[in-house]
């Protein structure tokens, strides 16, 4: 049982929750996640370690309350205990200094955005954080990435706060312009959003790290249920990533495994209309 | 009781496991064998004509003593069978559900040279489940030596080395990386071979010996070996075989397509296919194609007719003969309506519009030359290729070392397949500490990795001899 500090709303459907994990907190590195499983019966899910603290034994998570896992991990209060936190899994960030570096953060990516950025600055790098979501209130850490980034990009999608559009429009200027264009480009976020920015600094030729999240059971290599294609070989994001080579990466395969639980009824059947009618007859 | 004569003992027929019903178990997860009755055993028991060279003993890999426990059932003594068992096997209800008994013990057994062998495995699952229910539990023993020794996995090995260690006055502390434990005797193995009360039972059994237990501790990541090797006395490393591997066809990564691992691991740790509001998915459909002709492949494709697959199809490259399963899981699943397709290879994958797997493309086999193995190894037949349609597809081909582990712990040696070297007491190259089960032999045997944990208990008890323990309680 891991007990949880604090849980505060930061945006909608959005929490930061600190956990008392002292293992995790002192073993953890940048890039790394835990799986936890809210109480007994429930999912094991992959979350991102925004932040430690390891004098206090914790660790900070920021969660995106949308599916049934998410929303009661979330609806633990302070005080309240997780069943199960394990961790930190993963290969860490290979944190080095490159010189100037974007990060790009969209949605709630945003959130493990963080600690990566916050590790390359402190290794000396100059990062330029972008940071995209839909409309203002799912703009996130702005603050928080501020402190060490160098100057930072807001767009969202209905113009409500920065620049109307998507990250990848600073981003494209950032890439143009000689002055200003970064050795790497790490970004974090929805798939189409790290399709996107790989599909555009491959034509820069500017070497670029995403994060992905695919569905995951163990966390630890043993059921392959994570398994992403990247450079036409099968990868288990939870021990050979979950960073890789955005310009390799399969993401319209993983956009799709991504789904898989999404087209099922509650029995596990297929949600497909023409399926069902095969069934029938 | 009156002893038999050899051909009085002769003349017995092998006795019949019950089971449930072929029919009504295919809908459902609990136990399929349903165990002998103490009068069923005994007359079983008179079976052993007690001969001279005990090929069995030589045939077990943990060489228990078993005409010696046989006897004692046939005289109806189930204690000192018990007993026996006890010294020589810390798993027996286990062992005597899952071990392959038709290459072990019962393979050699003079008995079934003409005819059936003695049905050793029921009469060891027999006494140890009488064992459980009529002996008091294991007390911790009274004297401690002080040596406190870590144990990585809660599987088969780190069950047996922990309750050896716990015995002779060590304490123990298992950490396991899930959040449950049992290792593949709990996420792999369903319940319906081996009932999770058995799991519980041992580990119970454990804690009352004064085991301590720690989930959600992954060894290489939340601590490290070196950290263990500082903190305790000795080591024991069990942490199983590892990563699933694929069949490198195009096409597995298509919804639908799982590793046996994880459709397993789904519904046997995570209880999906039960209740599936707010718990863990999985997905089903009309034909369920399982590739793959061991254990896991068995319980995979029994796991997908008890998920309401009408056809659970079992594919396998070789013939039934080759097959690696246990010969009773065959049976059972014949019985059940499994459909097996022998002598067939995948070649490819295929999906619908929206990435779910609609067929797999297939091709038929024959037999060559035999192998490394000494199997015959399958040939594919030209123009023999044809589509199956089906909706999910199961991968049952075997694990690699994970290394999860050992990556973080240069100080190991491994062999070339990554698994850890160890030497004939189960030590590592690094002082204190030991290992075994499948992270060195690679994906073996419950009974195997029950045997090494047995070895590495003596052979750590050993290595403390002559020396202090770190912390004085
Ligand atoms: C589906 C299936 C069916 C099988 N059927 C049979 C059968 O019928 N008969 C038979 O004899 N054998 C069978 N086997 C094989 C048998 O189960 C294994 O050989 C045996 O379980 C190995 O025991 P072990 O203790 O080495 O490892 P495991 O049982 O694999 O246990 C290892 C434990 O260590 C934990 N762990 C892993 N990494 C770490 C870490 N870094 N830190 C902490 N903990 C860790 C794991 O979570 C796990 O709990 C089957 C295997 C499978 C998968
Ligand atoms: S989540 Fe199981 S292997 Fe990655």
């Amino acid at each position: 049982m891991f007990r949880v500090i604090s849980n505060e709303e930061i945006a909608p459907q959005l929490n930061r929750m600190v956990i008392e994990v002292p293992r995790v907190a002192r073993a953890r590195k940048p890039g790394q996640f835990v799986m936890v499983r809210c109480s007994a019966g429930r999912e094991r899910i992959p979350l991102t370690i925004a932040d430690d603290d390891p004098k206090a034994g914790t660790i900070t998570l920021i969660i995106q309350a949308v599916g049934t896992s998410t929303k009661e991990i979330v609806a633990v209060p302070a005080g309240g205990y997780l069943t199960d936190v394990a961790g930190p899994l993963g290969l860490p960030t290979e944190i080095e200094r490159l010189g100037r570096i974007a990060c790009v953060g969209g949605g709630a990516g945003t959130a493990v955005l963080f600690p990566l950025a916050k590790a390359l600055a402190q290794a000396g790098n100059e990062v330029t954080t972008i940071i995209g979501g839909r409309s203002e209130q799912y703009v996130i850490l702005l603050k928080e990435l501020g402190a060490f980034s160098k100057q930072v990009f807001v767009t969202t999608e209905d113009g409500s706060s920065g620049e109307k559009g998507f990250v990848t429009l600073p981003l494209q200027r950032l890439l143009a312009d000689p002055n200003q264009r970064p050795a790497a480009v790490y970004a974090v976020g929805p798939v189409p959003m790290m399709k996107a920015v790989s599909n555009l600094t491959r034509t820069f030729g500017v070497h670029t790290i995403v994060s992905l999240n695919p569905i995951m059971v163990d966390g630890t290599g043993m059921c392959g249920g994570c398994r992403v294609t990247v450079a036409g070989k099968i990868k288990f994001a939870c021990v050979d990533g979950p960073e890789f080579d955005g310009h390799q990466v399969d993401f319209d395969e993983l956009s799709a495994r991504q789904t898989t639980y999404l087209e099922l009824d509650d029995h596990g059947c297929r949600l497909d209309p023409q399926l069902a009618a095969m069934q029938k007859d | 009781m009156t002893a038999l004569t050899p051909k009085e003992r002769l003349a017995i027929d092998r006795v019949k496991m019950p089971e449930q019903d072929a029919k009504q178990r295919a809908c459902n997860f609990t136990e399929v064998n349903l165990g002998l009755t103490q009068e069923r055993a005994m007359e079983e028991a008179q079976r052993c004509i007690a001969c001279k060279n005990k090929p069995c003993v030589d045939g077990c890999p943990v060489a228990v003593r078993i005409p010696e426990f046989i006897t004692a059932v046939a005289a109806g003594n189930f204690e000192e069978a018990a007993r026996i068992l006890r010294v020589d096997n810390a798993l027996p209800a286990t062992t005597g559900r899952v071990c392959p008994q038709e290459v072990q013990c019962e393979g050699v057994c003079v008995r079934g040279k003409k005819g059936h062998p003695v049905a050793i495995g029921w009469l060891e699952r027999f006494v140890a489940d009488w064992a459980a229910e009529h002996m008091p539990k294991e007390h911790p023993p009274t004297t401690t030596t002080g040596f406190r020794v870590a144990v990585v996995g809660s599987g088969p090995g780190g069950l047996t080395t922990a309750g050896e260690l716990a015995r002779l006055g060590h304490k123990v502390h298992i950490f396991e990386a899930l959040h449950d434990t049992g290792g593949v005797l709990r996420y792999g193995i369903p319940e319906f071979r081996l009932p999770k009360a058995v799991v519980d039972r041992e580990v119970e059994n454990l804690r009352t010996l004064g085991v301590v237990i720690e989930c959600n501790v992954i060894v290489g990541r939340t601590l490290t070996v070196d950290e263990l090797a500082v903190a305790f006395d000795a080591v024991f490393i069990a942490n199983g075989a590892g990563l699933p591997m694929f069949l490198d066809v195009p096409g597995e990564n298509f919804k639908g397509v799982y590793s046996a691992n994880e459709y397993l691991t789904r519904v046997n740790l995570m209880g999906a296919g039960q209740d599936l509001k707010g718990g863990t998915p999985i997905a089903r459909g009309e034909t369920v194609v399982v590739f793959g002709g061991g254990n896991v492949a068995m319980d995979g494709v029994r796991t997908a007719k008890r998920l309401g697959a009408a056809h659970a199809i079992c594919a396998y490259r070789r013939t039934r003969a080759e097959m690696p399963a246990r010969s009773e899981e065959i049976a059972h699943a014949e019985e059940e309506g499994i459909e097996f397709h022998y002598l067939l290879a995948p070649l490819e994958i295929l999906a619908d519009a929206k990435g779910w797997v609609r067929a797999v493309r297939v091709q038929k086999m024959q037999l060559g030359e035999p192998d490394a193995s000494g199997r015959r190894r399958p040939m594919p037949i030209a123009g023999s290729e044809f589509e199956m349609p089906c909706q999910i597809v199961v991968v049952a081909l075997g694990t690699t070392a994970n290394p999860l582990l050992t990556n973080a712990t240069p100080a190991l040696k491994l062999n070339k397949w990554q698994n850890i070297v160890v030497d004939a007491k189960q030590a590592t190259a690094m002082a204190g500490v030991f290992a075994g089960g499948d992270i060195v032999r690679g994906g073996a045997t419950v009974i195997l990795a029950m045997g090494d944990g047995k070895v590495a208990a003596f052979g750590i008890d050993e290595y403390l001899k002559n020396k202090i323990p770190k912390h004085q309680a």
